[in-house]
């Protein structure tokens, strides 16, 4: 009967297992970690949906918000998420603490373990502030957005809402569109987009793009190119991005005029994607400039979805690195 | 490691009928009832429960699934947590009478998980508990209504019931040590 017992074993094998302490950027998750964050998320929607929508799972845990740039949806999509499962939040920004006094990134994320947290979600204009940080704290820390190289949790819930309506992504357009240069949501969808397979084209005026990106193929491979009207030809979804003014040092963008009449998502260019492609854009949106109210209020879009969503994919990222953090 | 099969399909599905049987006699008849099986195995448990009352009473049964992963004591004790999936609870549970139905009773932690997750539904008139194998060792004060088998098990022994909705099969077994029952 020894082959029953092996038949049993194998078919108790669970899927994949979350193993990080840190969330820092998508590009070192597999497919299966993806699958995993995407099916906890389903999870965690139909829990937002019970007359109770909250849940105790992270009494006890402490889950401070840091955040040296300012932010809307992000900070409080993070807080919902994290009291939703019943943890304890404390909001710090950089304005109002000792960081104005001169305190370190590396002080302050002592101090707050110190303190007593359990997670810390950070967001800082210095590309890499969330790897230095959670180098020297125990900690757990999850990236919300550090300069312009990456914001795992935007590109998680942009592919799971995309995978709401899409289904598998597998083979699937994707266009970016806009300043992919200075964009950290760009950069992290890339690696969740071409972990599962889609064929992704980003796009925009060639002084913002990443043009060493083009044909990568270790990742898989996307197409960068100039051209939107070309690119928009037959696409499942476009992502809008938005021209980040505060980001530019200047002269990279002729006027906003030109860079309307060359790269702006309206009606006429939606027009050319697949039949009931999706609108999206991270937010917040400059309406007007690099996406046409029509279109990001028309029905092609699912922003406000996006919204939504991000605060079921934070639950799924906070809830899994707790199992993670093992015995408290 | 052994695996020793206590009992295969057909007992099963005689187990399961006359469950059923006992769940419409305590309820006096199949009216505001509602069958939640915890996910994995007591929900397929519980749709084969709710089938075969409608079979002997010819009134559907509404049938709900129960993750209980947000639920646990030990979210961050487990080496290996079960993946989340989605909970559905199709009708509002208000002033009906739930059974919850789960393969195998141990401890009574994940009952007890169950308990508190299907109140974050509603408020149910009364709560009972079905289940195909009782095999022991409670840590908490929880008790059956309806027992498919009653298993004596050694702690260093399991049970793990396979059911062909989950596992392509169904069967009862024991696994570990000497088996002590026999």
């Amino acid at each position: 009967m020894l082959d029953v017992a092996e038949q049993t074993a194998s078919a108790l094998a669970e899927p994949a297992v979350w193993r990080h302490k840190d969330l820092l950027d998508t590009d070192t998750l597999t497919r299966a970690e993806i699958e995993l964050i995407l099916a906890t998320a389903e999870a965690m929607r139909e829990v937002r949906s019970r007359p109770v929508t909250k849940v105790a799972t992270l009494r006890g845990v402490t889950v401070v918000t840091l955040f040296y740039e300012q932010s809307t949806r992000t900070r409080a999509s993070f807080e919902v998420a994290a009291k939703a499962l019943g943890a304890d939040v404390v909001n710090l920004t950089a304005t109002g603490s000792s960081v104005e006094k001169g305190e370190s990134l590396i002080d302050t994320v002592r101090t707050l373990e110190a303190i007593g947290a359990d997670m810390v979600v950070m967001r800082h204009a210095a590309s890499g502030a969330p790897y230095l940080a959670a180098r020297h704290t125990g900690a757990s820390v999850v990236n919300g957005g550090d300069g312009r190289h990456a914001h795992p949790t935007q590109a998680l819930l942009d592919l799971f809402t995309l995978r709401r309506h899409l289904g598998s992504l597998e083979g699937r357009k994707i266009v970016i569109v806009g300043d992919v240069l200075h964009s950290r949501v760009a950069r992290s969808n890339l690696w969740t987009l071409l972990a599962m397979g889609a064929a992704v084209t980003l796009c925009g005026p060639a002084t913002l793009l990443p043009w060493t990106l083009a044909g990568r193929s270790e990742t898989g491979s996307c197409d960068v190119t100039s051209d939107f009207d070309s690119a928009i030809e037959g696409a499942d979804a476009v992502m809008a991005l938005r021209l980040q003014t505060e980001r530019q040092a200047g002269g990279l963008v002729p006027s906003l005029r030109e860079y309307v009449a060359g790269y702006q998502l309206n009606a006429q260019r939606l027009a050319r994607a697949r039949a009931g492609a999706l609108v999206l854009h991270p937010g917040p949106m400059n309406e007007g400039v690099e996406i046409a109210p029509a279109v990001a209020h028309g029905l092609a879009s699912v922003i406000e979805e996006q919204v939504a969503n991000g605060v079921a994919v934070r639950m799924a990222i906070l809830y899994l690195i707790a199992t993670a953090r093992g015995v408290r | 490691m052994t695996a020793e099969l206590l009992f295969g399909p057909s007992e099963i599905g005689r187990t399961v009928r006359r469950l059923a049987h006992e769940i419409v006699e305590n309820n006096r008849g199949a009216g505001s009832l509602i069958l939640v099986g915890l996910l994995s195995r007591g929900y397929p448990l519980a749709r084969r429960l709710a089938a075969a009352i409608e079979e002997f009473e010819g009134a559907p049964v509404p049938v709900g699934r129960l993750d209980i992963g947000l639920y646990r004591d030990d979210v961050a004790r487990r080496a290996e947590p079960r993946p989340l999936r989605p909970s559905e609870i199709p009708v509002p549970v208000d002033g009906l009478t739930v059974v919850l139905v789960d393969d195998v009773l141990f401890t009574g932690r994940s009952i007890r998980a169950a308990l508190d997750a299907l109140l974050d539904f509603g408020r149910p008139a009364r709560v009972r508990l079905a289940v195909l194998v009782d095999r022991g060792h409670r840590d908490l004060p929880i008790r059956p209504d309806f027992v498919g088998k009653n298993i004596p098990t050694a702690l260093v022994q399991s049970v793990r019931v396979r059911l062909a909705e989950t596992d392509g099969e169904d069967g009862v077994f024991i696994l570990g040590a000497e088996a002590t029952h026999a």
